[in-house]
């Protein structure tokens, strides 16, 4: 589904990819671990086409298209879906509408037709039952004057609703109570399907106790440098980044 | 006083240069038609021989002729106010016609022009009654003249009188000489004054005490002719008890040469009386270099004469080259309350000096200022407001919120807030802000799929939202639809 060959990146001039590479079939999840400034952020920015983030050499292709030439938007369109570190807050317009405006917007560059008021709630429905989430959520404006989890877990509704074929979660975990974790952790599991692929971009190995990966990769000083099983992370967990030769090049 | 300007890099420089955007400007203005019609009026000029030409081309009452010189003279020993936010070319107020009319005066509805009741057509306001919005009474202007006004059995049989400004000084000239000039006075401003001399039609609304006017009443005013003037007089008064809501709606064409619009509109509440006044300006603010436009002078002010009376003003400004507007409540009447909620868009070139003020003589009287400001391109907005606690206000009340909201970089956002507090228990609360449109928050809405000229006019919707609120529903539709037009080409 995906595949990321020999990817370089700069921000702000400064080279922080430096020939990354990475495959990602349809139903896998991946998690992507590394030290502070690794480049791990700017993975995510990248592969969702965030601007400021410049791609200096290699490509990313994704379901046979090339992913870099895409727009944003039309990259959500295609099924690309960024759960952001820090979620942004846009006062006064509902959180409802704006999913529906997203759902709509992505539907109509795809050609398929667009949800009327009734099929959407109906839709949004389902996802809070699925999701455990209260409808509280939905009659506020878009992350204004949620809390760190609320948010976390407004971007985990939303990948529900969109329903992207690779969700990209940039940290999410970061800053979470444990109950949030959990529930955010549960999110993602109900939404792992074989036609659906992860990548849990984190910092920490708590995560992956409740989502376990299929994969985990160590990306350091703009480079995976190593991959394996959910035993890497647990290794990491123990002797550190250092531990692995990695951390010294960050 | 805080004055912000914004120099920092903004939005997506990507769509800068880009050729559809350049063609979503020019296509941008929808209203910018002019119709083929055959015209009569005054050639351009003024002094007393025009007004009273202009007088008697509607068959006007001495009286009346004798109030317009009376503004006239005065108007000619006051000088320009220049204490606005604003640049203006000087005005040559002798290269300017100061009534066109069509030709062809219609009696009644069914006989109005085919080609005026297409123009109002394409503008969205069919005057058939059986096409006209349901629920909405409209009068018709058509630079100096009414052209018609629908429902006017309907409103007859409630006893509310809603016709052209013209008609009533001929029909109802006592009430018209109770009232007119009575919250404006003639001398009032500079423009206020021209407007007095000068003023052709505009609405008459009167609603007798304890009536509650059975549909919205509405007045759209359209000015086509070149080298005219529009100056348009409203008069709306609610007696005791009395309820109104009453819209209106502007729209000119296309033109390189700048026209001005100077109106004055006044508003009576009786005791009890409730107004609620909303506007939806979209004159036609110039090109994207800053050729022509209108110029937009306006002097509103309501006065809650009765106790416990009400009036609140709701306005949407997109339009104009230039917006010199403050809409105003006198808060004579103990309890009364004044409301002021404005969203006001400047874009390209367009300048705009808006705000409100409220003057509290009543005691335990209150008032509420909600003011958003955006501003796109190389435009600048500013807000200017007065709140005024006189001695006899006790314990009355000011809320205001101001906020502004930069789209780019190269425009400018300024709030001048004035408060004059002369009596002690009187209280005033002032809150406000400058923010922009952020990155984080246009990536944010394009990584869900949302595109950048849809996702600017959502954020500035909420930013708006308070303000719409406020206004009828089918306005509020209206309203938003407009700012997503005047915004087009505004990301980059």
């Amino acid at each position: 589904m995906l595949k990321i060959e020999n990817l370089h990146a700069r921000v702000e001039g400064k080279e922080i990819l430096k020939g990354l590479s990475l495959s990602v079939n349809a139903g896998e999840v991946h998690a992507i671990m590394g030290p502070n400034g690794a480049g791990k952020s700017t993975l995510g920015n990248v592969l969702s086409g965030r601007e400021g983030y410049e791609v200096t050499a290699g490509s990313v292709t994704y379901n046979g298209i090339d992913l870099l030439a895409l727009s944003p938007e039309a990259r959500a369109a295609a099924g690309v879906f960024l759960a952001l570190q820090y979620p942004v807050e846009i006062p006064g317009v509902n959180n409802t509408y704006f999913l529906r405006a997203a759902l709509n917007a992505q539907r109509k560059t795809r050609g398929e037709k667009e949800l009327d008021s009734m099929q959407f709630l109906k839709l949004v429905r389902e996802k809070l039952k699925v999701m455990q989430i209260s409808d509280e959520l939905l009659h506020r404006a878009v992350n204004e004057g949620f809390s760190g989890g609320e948010k976390k877990r407004n971007e985990i509704f939303q990948m529900a609703v969109l329903e992207p074929q690779l969700a990209i979660l940039d940290e999410t975990d970061s800053g979470l109570d444990i109950d949030a974790l959990k529930q955010v952790a549960q999110g993602v599991n109900t939404l792992r399907s074989p036609d659906r692929a992860f990548l849990m971009i984190t910092h920490y190995q708590r995560l992956l106790d409740y989502v376990v990966p299929d994969f985990v990769h160590v990306l350091a000083n703009g480079r995976i440098v190593e991959s394996g099983d959910k035993s890497l992370a647990l290794k990491l967990e123990e002797h550190g980044y250092a531990g692995l030769g990695a951390g010294a090049a960050a | 006083m805080n004055e912000i300007m914004n120099n920092q890099s903004s939005t997506a420089a990507a769509l800068r240069d880009n050729a559809q955007v350049a063609e979503a400007l020019g296509r941008s203005y929808s209203a910018g038609f002019i119709t083929e019609i055959e015209m009569t009026g005054l050639p351009p000029g003024l002094d007393e021989d025009t007004i009273r030409a202009l007088s008697a081309v509607k068959h006007e009452p001495e009286w009346m002729t004798e109030w317009r010189l009376e503004a006239y003279r005065h108007w000619l020993t006051m000088p320009k106010p220049d204490w606005a936010k604003l640049n203006i070319d000087p005005i040559d107020y002798q290269a300017i016609s100061y009534y066109a009319a069509p030709k062809k005066q219609p009696k009644s509805l069914d006989e109005v022009d085919p080609a005026l009741l297409e123009t109002y057509e394409k503008l969205g306001v069919p005057l058939h009654e059986r096409a006209a919005l349901a629920g909405v009474a409209v009068d018709a202007v058509f630079d100096s003249v009414s052209v018609g006004t629908t429902f006017r059995k309907q409103l007859a049989d409630a006893g509310v009188l809603f016709c052209s400004m013209s008609e009533a000084i001929r029909e109802y000239p006592e009430l018209v000489q109770k009232y007119l000039g009575s919250v404006v006075p003639t001398g009032d401003n500079f423009f206020a004054a021209l407007n007095s001399a000068v003023f052709s039609d505009g609405s008459f609304v009167f609603i007798p005490k304890g009536v509650r006017c059975p549909m919205e009443l509405s007045t759209y005013f359209r000015i086509n002719a070149q080298n005219t003037g529009q100056f348009e007089r409203t008069l709306i008064v609610a007696e005791e008890g009395a309820h109104v809501s009453y819209l209106e709606g502007c729209t000119a064409p296309k033109r390189d040469e700048n026209q001005l619009h100077a109106a004055v509109v006044e508003l009576v509440a009786l005791e009890k009386a409730q107004i609620k006044y909303s506007t939806v300006q979209n004159w036609y603010p110039g090109d994207e270099n800053g050729v022509g436009g209108i110029y937009n002078f306006v002097t509103k002010r309501g006065d809650c004469r009765g106790d416990d009376s009400k009036i609140c003003w709701t306005q949407v400004e997109t339009g104009s080259a230039i917006t010199w507007k403050y809409p105003s409540v006198v808060l004579r009447g103990d309890r009364s309350v004044g409301e002021f909620y404005s969203v006001a868009l400047t874009h390209h070139f367009q300048q705009a000096d808006t705000g409100t003020k409220m003057v509290h003589l009543g005691k335990d009287t209150k008032s509420k200022i909600v003011s958003k400001g955006i501003s796109a391109g190389k435009s600048s907005n500013s807000y200017r407001g007065l709140v005024k606690m006189e001695k006899g206000a006790e314990r009355a009340r000011n809320y205001t919120q101001c906020d502004s909201l930069l789209i780019g970089k190269k425009c400018g956002a300024h709030t001048f807030p004035y408060m004059e507090v002369k009596n002690p228990t009187a209280i005033v609360e002032h809150e406000a802000t400058t923010s922009k449109i952020s990155d984080e928050q246009m990536f944010y809405c394009r990584s869900r799929g949302i595109g950048e000229e849809d996702a600017v006019s959502m954020i500035v919707d909420g930013f708006c939202k308070q303000v719409f609120r406020e206004l009828p529903m089918e306005f509020a539709v209206e309203a938003k639809k407009l700012l997503e037009v005047s915004l087009e080409g505004a990301v980059g």
